[in-house]
């Protein structure tokens, strides 16, 4: 907002509707003081791709930490503190060099939220759901993830209780770093499997 | 029911917005429509399934051209109207104007649920068809693999059914399976070396 503020933006027909359904909620009482600052604030700061990162960057890292995550991922992830809604029924799907996973939900937006946090708008967006089951190397390309025509692509759609995180192969070249610097490499679109890291 | 969040497979769409650098949040209203969410679907304690389907039950044109979180706001003012803890007059006083709402349930309310499922029909390996049926209610069974022809790869344990949950208080929970489809068996124009996995629920499938 530029300095000022004589001319703030008209309020939109959705934010009108947003805000009639809290004040009724509001005077209704069901609205605890601070609550929709208290769960925006864990979404925007602590509950991300963040959390992802460490898991994945943990696995590059430790050999057997990364057996038990694919053996069981939802208990290998709670051994990094992560856990909670949407994330009861974790199942890590591997990225080899012949083998490449990708995540989608077509009906909804069903997504890790411990690891991942809340999806990005595209990801709920129709044009991903729709394509990405129908047409995945066109869809991956265009979206800066061209793969070769003899790797295999695995779609994972989120249609029921379990929630995907893709373990992305570790980048070459990446041999003496640290847990904390590997992390650093992990991105959010390399866990969904529309990147690679 | 076969509504337009079914949306695999729909030919149409163009580009996906993408972006790798995305905030949470990009308005604030956006943070409260997805909290005031938490707040109704606690208050009337709704289940998974029912919160998925006042989504579903949008109208085709508005689900089409509004953000995710304008859906999370129309199923929370969906569900607290039904449940009675406002109207819809109410909101649209509030609001200045029109404050559109899902439509009606179709189905009839789910009274006997039948008693869970614990043993799992299928194992790995085993081929299976996916029902080619359309509920009125709510399922997790998408239009793009029914009628269709796959492999069982995982076995889940046991989950409610999301048909039953979402059209009352009866329960009943059963296996769920991941099963694998060759993208040339789903699509005249499948990708080659494409498989689809997809999670779905022992009602919806029968032995292939």
């Amino acid at each position: 907002m530029s300095a000022g503020g004589h001319h703030p933006a008209p309020v939109s027909q959705v934010e009108r509707r947003v805000a009639a359904l809290e004040a009724l909620l509001t005077e209704r009482g069901l609205v605890p003081a601070g609550f929709i600052e208290e769960i925006t604030r864990r979404y925007e700061a602590e509950i991300g791709p963040m959390n992802g990162a460490k898991v994945v960057a943990r696995a590059w890292a430790d050999p057997q930490y990364k057996q038990r995550l694919l053996a069981d991922g939802t208990a290998a992830i709670a051994e990094l503190g992560f856990g909670g809604p949407e994330g009861d029924h974790m199942v890590i799907v591997e990225n080899t060099p012949g083998i490449h996973n990708v995540i989608v939900c077509t009906l909804c937006s069903c997504y890790p939220w411990p690891v991942l946090g809340l999806p990005p708008a595209w990801y709920k967006d129709p044009p991903y759901r729709a394509r990405m089951v129908r047409e995945p190397r066109t869809l991956l390309a265009e979206m800066g993830c061209p793969l070769p025509p003899e790797t295999e692509i695995r779609v994972w759609d989120s249609s029921a209780e379990v929630r995907y995180l893709v373990l992305p192969e570790r980048p070459p070249g990446t041999e003496g770093m640290s847990e904390a610097e590997l992390a650093g490499l992990v991105t959010r679109d390399s866990m969904i499997g529309v990147a690679r890291p | 029911m076969d509504g337009i969040h079914d949306l695999g497979g729909r030919q149409g769409f163009g580009t996906v917005g993408y972006s790798p650098a995305e905030p949470v949040f990009h308005h604030r209203w956006e943070a409260v429509a997805r909290a005031l969410l938490v707040v109704v679907a606690g208050a009337v304690k709704a289940s998974g399934g029912e919160f998925r389907h006042s989504i579903e039950r949008m109208e085709p044109g508005h689900y089409l051209t509004s953000s995710y979180y304008e859906h999370w706001l129309t199923a929370a003012a969906t569900l607290a109207v039904e449940h009675g803890l406002v109207t819809h007059s109410e909101l649209e006083e509030r609001a200045g104007g029109r404050f559109p709402l899902s439509g009606p349930v179709l189905a009839p309310p789910a009274v006997a649920a039948g008693p869970d499922v614990d043993t799992p029909r299928f194992g790995v390996g085993d081929r299976v068809r996916v029902r080619e049926w359309h509920p009125p209610g709510h399922t997790r069974s998408p239009g793009y693999v029914r009628g269709k022809t796959g492999t069982v790869i995982r076995v889940d344990g046991i989950h409610s059914v999301p048909d039953i949950e979402a059209h009352g208080a009866a329960r009943r929970r059963e296996p769920t399976y991941s099963v694998r489809f060759d993208a040339a068996d789903l699509w005249r124009d499948g990708q080659r070396g494409v498989w689809i996995h997809v999670d779905l629920w022992d009602s919806y499938l029968e032995r292939s």
